[in-house]
């Protein structure tokens, strides 16, 4: 038998899984001992001891000066902005990208705009975004939008495009206007593409919001581990890393769910986007 | 011998990976492990690295006029001096051992590779700030007027520090401020939004943001003399092997610091290049001059470190640093990390980590280099 006609079995494919995890992990044990031997306080490879005794202190105990617990409070910062970022995108590339998709005067007028700004790296402009919007949350979360915003209409817009002309023409030949059709035709068929898209740019908007906060904060995932980097604090950069990384995971595993639900018929004619 | 060599290729392929946007191979930590070639024994390599400050531009200028180089021949070594953009990443590099030596203040030296369990010294103390580093306000003139205010400032560096000993000197704490950290290189724009009032930071920002408008300048370095020490600091272990390395980075300073002192052509020529290197020119490179007490002579950086105050002034931001939770996981207290200077320990004898040694800059200034 062809090795590509082989499948694995369920059991083997979850120890093929988990296999390169071990294997990362086999890695840093090894480093981290040759070089806690040669140096016992060495912070480049921390020990899993001195990294648990890091998250219990930022995840359990209260800060000395603050009186918060950080994790909590640093988490709570970034969720928030990430969620108000990344809503304000999703909801203005879906009325630019059907706008624009459906009505090809607004695609004449936009389309240009949309794809001069989507080509602009928004981490160039960062400081005239402070010198704009203030350094406070205002500016983090303009980046995100910035960010995000312009590939996600352009995304929406093809995607838009793609719908069958035969079923624009049917619903004219039905009677619908121009508002029904984006209504009830458009729309639907839009939605799950919409949060295939939020689920893809995501990443970008993890990337914005930590730079964001990189630059000018008081708390934040991202603040946290720029400011710990001063001292070279792996012991709290590495939990906070596996933690920024497992809720990036849980948001998609969310929206995932969310579009399964709500549109399964959309799974069922796209395998490829679980 | 096998197994060092698997440990050795395990930590080059981890710090490989953990590094791998940096442009540093890891090459030193796998090389050392294989056998050195036995006959015609090369000349020992060195790296040090410093970063763009007005008290370490000498180094830039002595290593492209090739002062650096005369020496290193001269001690039979060879020395590889690298700029490295960002400041703290410098330091992390020499922490992690890609480099025997670095530019850095001594709150620094202390926080990072002394607390990061790696034994280094200050070779070479080269200045200390006496103004360089200063707290403004926006349309305030007294230093009390802080109170209630956010502060941008770069948090954790020696400008917090600057910051805990100004509101000290007002009898505030941190408690009345809300610190703000504020990435150095966007202080700049950062002071011109409207939302920051005030801001800690240090030269050239610092006589950036001091002529734009309403800014006051109300509490600098040079309320503190002597606290900020901006310094070569270099491994222990390195030095004890190598003392051709301490002797040839020292004779190389001295002689680039009596080059660049004074109003003669070649010195006025060596600041204008270093004026230029760091993004300014001559009378912008000479005006940040003024506010760094240079130490020209070896005999007043020997003075300066055999003095009491160096003991109480590391005393102080051993303080501070372990306040602010800068000395570790393992610091029980602010004496955790012994800091050995002639006139005295300051913490746990034996627990040294960050030494300063007067040896080689008293052979420069006997002139016995």
């Amino acid at each position: 038998m062809k090795l590509i006609n082989r499948k694995p079995s369920r059991p083997v494919r979850v120890i093929l899984g988990i296999l390169p995890f071990l294997l990362l992990l086999v890695l840093y044990l090894g480093a981290s001992n040759a070089r806690l031997a040669a140096n016992p306080n060495d912070k480049l490879l921390p020990a899993l001891t001195t990294i648990g005794a890091a998250i219990e202190r930022m995840a359990f105990q209260p800060d000395k000066r603050s009186g918060d617990v950080l994790l909590w409070r640093d988490t709570a910062s970034s969720l928030g902005r990430l969620a108000v970022g990344v809503s304000i995108s999703a909801a203005c590339a879906l009325i630019l990208g059907v706008l624009m998709g459906a009505i090809p005067f607004a695609r004449a007028k936009l389309s240009p705009l949309v794809t001069a700004i989507s080509l602009v790296p928004p981490m160039a402009i960062l400081p005239v975004l402070f010198i704009v919007f203030g350094l406070g949350e205002v500016s983090k979360i303009v980046l995100i939008v910035i960010g995000i915003t312009p590939f996600m209409t352009r995304d929406l817009l093809q995607r838009v495009r793609e719908i069958p002309t035969e079923q624009i023409i049917k619903a004219q030949t039905l009677g619908a206007n121009t508002w029904q059709i984006i209504v009830r035709v458009i729309l639907p068929q839009i939605m799950p593409r919409l949060i295939a898209a939020v689920r893809l740019s995501l990443g970008a908007a993890w990337l914005f919001l930590i730079a964001a906060e990189a630059i000018a904060s008081t708390d934040g995932l991202g603040y946290r581990i720029f400011l710990v980097r001063r001292y070279l604090a792996m012991d709290v950069i590495l939990p906070y890393v596996i933690w920024i990384t497992f809720l990036a995971f849980v948001v998609d595993y969310l929206l995932r769910r969310v579009s399964l639900l709500c549109y399964p018929w959309f799974h069922s004619q796209a395998k490829e986007n679980d | 011998m096998h197994n060092n060599i698997f440990a050795r290729a395990i930590l080059g392929t981890t710090i490989a990976l953990l590094f791998a946007c940096s442009d540093k191979s890891p090459a030193p930590a796998t090389s050392e492990a294989t056998p050195a070639p036995v006959a015609s024994a090369p000349a020992e390599k060195f790296k040090v690295c410093w970063s763009i400050y007005v008290g370490w531009m000498p180094w830039d200028f002595g290593a492209q006029q090739g002062i650096v180089k005369k020496w290193a021949d001269k001690y039979g070594i060879e020395i590889e001096v690298t700029q490295i953009n960002d400041y703290i990443e410098s330091i992390n590099q020499y922490t992690a051992g890609e480099y025997d030596g670095c530019t850095m203040t001594n709150m620094d030296a202390l926080t990072i590779p002394a607390a990061g369990g790696v034994d280094s010294t200050a070779l070479i103390v080269g200045d200390f700030s006496n103004g360089n580093d200063g707290v403004v306000l926006k349309d305030k003139t007294e230093l009390a007027d802080i109170k209630g205010q956010n502060v941008n400032l770069v948090e954790l560096s020696v400008s917090h520090y600057l910051l805990a000993r100004a509101l000290e000197s007002v009898g505030m704490s941190e408690k009345d401020v809300t610190v703000v950290n504020t990435s150095d290189a966007d202080m700049v724009a950062a002071y011109s939004t409207d939302s920051v009032s005030s801001v800690v930071t240090w030269n050239p920002l610092l006589s950036e943001i001091t002529t734009m408008p309403g800014a006051n300048k109300v509490f600098d370095s040079a309320n503190i003399p002597g606290e900020i020490i901006d310094l070569m600091v270099v491994n222990t272990k390195t030095l004890s092997e190598h003392p051709a390395l301490g002797k040839a980075l020292a004779g190389a300073w001295y002689e680039i610091m009596s080059t660049m002192n004074g109003d003669s052509d070649a010195a006025v020529a060596a600041r204008t290049f270093m004026g230029s290197a760091s993004g300014t020119d001559l009378a912008g490179y000479d005006a940040q001059l003024a506010s760094t007490k240079m130490f020209y002579k070896p005999a007043e950086a020997v003075e300066f470190v055999n003095s009491d105050k160096l003991k109480t002034t590391m005393q102080t931001v051993a303080e501070f640093s372990f306040d602010h939770g800068l000395l570790g996981e393992g610091a029980s207290d602010a004496s955790f990390i012994g800091i050995e200077t002639p006139a005295g320990v300051y913490g746990d004898s034996s627990n040294i980590k960050l030494r300063f040694d007067p040896t080689y800059m008293d052979m420069a200034a006997k002139g016995s280099l």
